[in-house]
């Protein structure tokens, strides 16, 4: 019982301090204090986030290559985009199917190709990426290669906050229990897994379902604040991109990804003023961390209150 | 009443056959041993039993069904259990962890309920959490819970594979050279703890041993492999006489 109160008191502070940070930027940005630049990379970041934790659920905590995460973002943004431009419905409604249309692909996507391991399923993956690519590239009714120009800006600060931290929520949530001690059994020892009673083939196809639905919401809320979606945005590239933010954080650590998917974000916006370096500083501060760092910023473990404590009581 | 019949197994991995006209019973609360020198099939056994392997032919009856061809979860929820020859444990997750995976098949709310945290999630979760603290306690590694697996030294490894193996709560428990590794002192008390735990869980046991000496002494009966069929079957005293089996082990006198 007192176990439960604790939980109590913590869930009650989270909620405070995350209502204390909402509450902050969205002051911020109705002040006018916070430019259209540094709107553009508050978005970025926090679509980053959703990103970054949604791909270590598969690759972190699974333990499964994927390389397709951009492919199943793509989905997200072009259904969402079809539901509030094409036919006029509200973005709610956009964000909701978006999401179902994804976990939709991921799963019709997960269950032949997860039989595959290792290197298999990353080159699986990343076809899969490229063929929705190509395919969208080839469909007239969203403007093939030209793309979609000229999208409702929609993703505002609540929408774009709620989501990210839905996505947490759900995907720390389930990391933390049963069901995520199975999906982390996986990563483990597929074998021994699968011996003690665990469907691992279930489980992985749940991991994959649920990484590709939260891509597929991140896709949503990048098509409705950019304007413009095209093909081109969703290539192995930006699948890559979200790779490097997962393994610099650590893969299986949650915390690590959110982190990594901020420093980057970060990183990106700040060398942008020097663009003909920028490329060489963000492949050596990869080697540099891989070297030094080789399991991520935060390897598997996550940074919690019990971090803090330690780090508190070694200092005493 | 047997609790399990192999009638007629056959493996074989390209043109190696493994197992051929493999026969085999065990009943209800025994404790069996399987030996046979290196390379006989002994393990080949285990897996076409737990079914990380498919058989080729014939058929495994476990509680008057047949399971073979069955997958590894599936024959786990029916009642089987299994340690392995190299240790298998999940390396990067607490001891405690280890043992509640493998309550997981029974695991009391759904996936619903886990993202929501409602108050049943709580619940559940402090019986998961006691049930896997009961094993922990009969293997002496309570005090061990927040450890990461790997940092275990080895003989509470092999302990925490047992404790693990029977949270998934088996009425036959295979332990593949639970002892292998260990030293004489080590496996006196191993085996007296399993003695126990098959007294006190109601367990029938089968048992690959490497080592003759030590199956003598705890099983009641004892099946000899070589070259992928059985050779002798029989009381330990008859099986130390056999000739069959000195032959395996040692070789053919010469004339």
């Amino acid at each position: 019982m007192q176990e439960y109160k604790n939980n109590w008191a913590r869930f009650c502070g989270e909620v405070l301090i995350l209502a204390a940070l909402f509450t902050l930027v969205q002051y911020l940005i109705t002040a006018g204090l916070l430019d259209q630049y540094y709107q553009i990379n508050l978005t970025s970041m926090f679509i980053n986030i959703i990103l970054a934790v949604s791909l270590n659920l598969i690759n972190g905590f699974t333990g499964q290559l994927s390389l397709g995460h951009a492919g199943f973002m793509a989905v997200g943004a072009y259904t969402s985009v079809i539901l509030t431009q094409m036919l006029g419905q509200p973005f709610i409604v956009g964000l909701i199917v978006a999401c179902m249309v994804s976990a939709l692909a991921g799963f019709i996507i997960g269950v032949p190709t997860l039989r595959l391991k290792g290197d298999y399923l990353a080159i699986a993956t990343l076809a899969f990426g490229e063929i929705i690519r190509v395919i969208l590239q080839n469909i007239d009714y969203v403007n093939g290669p030209a793309g979609i120009l000229g999208i409702t800006k929609m993703t505002t600060w609540p929408w774009l906050f709620g989501a990210t931290i839905l996505t947490i929520v759900v995907i720390v949530n389930l990391i933390n229990s049963s069901y995520g001690r199975a999906i982390i059994s996986v990563r483990e020892d597929e074998v021994a897994s699968e011996l003690m009673g665990v469907n691992t083939t279930t489980y992985k196809v749940l991991a994959f379902v649920f990484g590709a639905m939260f891509a597929g919401l991140a896709g949503a809320l990048y098509a409705h604040f950019f304007y413009i979606i095209k093909p081109e945005t969703f290539n192995f590239l930006k699948s890559f991109d979200i790779l490097v933010m997962v393994v610099l954080g650590g893969l299986g650590s949650t915390t690590g990804a959110i982190i990594a998917a901020v420093f980057i974000t970060a990183l990106t916006a700040a060398l942008q003023a020097f663009p003909a370096i920028r490329m060489i500083l963000y492949a050596l501060i990869l080697i540099i961390v891989m070297i030094f760092r080789p399991q991520g910023l935060m390897g598997n473990k996550e940074l919690s209150r019990q971090t803090f404590g330690k780090i508190w009581s070694g200092r005493k | 009443m047997s609790l399990i019949e192999i009638q007629n197994l056959y493996k074989s991995f390209g043109g190696l056959s493994a197992v051929q006209d493999f026969n085999f019973r065990l009943d209800k609360g025994e404790l069996v041993g399987l030996i046979g020198p290196n390379g006989a099939g002994k393990t080949t056994v285990f897996n076409l039993i737990t079914g990380v392997y498919k058989p080729d032919k014939g058929s495994i009856i476990f509680n008057e069904k047949n399971i073979a061809g069955m997958p590894p979860y599936t024959i786990c929820a029916r009642g089987i259990a299994r340690t392995f020859q190299n240790i298998r444990l999940f390396n990067d997750l607490t001891v405690l962890d280890n043992v509640k995976i493998a309550a997981h098949k029974d695991v009391p709310y759904g996936l619903l309920t886990s993202i929501l945290r409602t108050p049943s999630f709580f619940k559940g979760e402090a019986m998961i959490e006691q049930e896997a603290m009961k094993y922990l306690e009969i293997f002496k590694l309570a005090d061990k819970k927040d450890e990461l697996a790997k940092n275990l030294p080895y003989g509470e490894q092999r302990r925490l594979e047992i404790a693990r193996a029977l949270a998934t709560k088996p009425t036959l428990l295979i332990l593949d050279e639970p002892a292998a590794g260990m030293n004489p002192n080590e496996t006196k008390k191993l085996m007296e703890l399993i003695e126990w735990i098959r007294k006190d869980f109601d367990l029938s046991i089968l048992l690959i041993e490497h080592d003759m000496s030590l199956v003598m002494g705890v099983c009641e009966r004892i099946y000899v492999l070589d070259y992928g069929s059985i050779i002798a079957e029989g009381l330990p005293v008859e099986i130390r006489n056999n000739k069959k089996v000195i032959e395996a082990y040692l070789g053919e006198e010469v004339e």
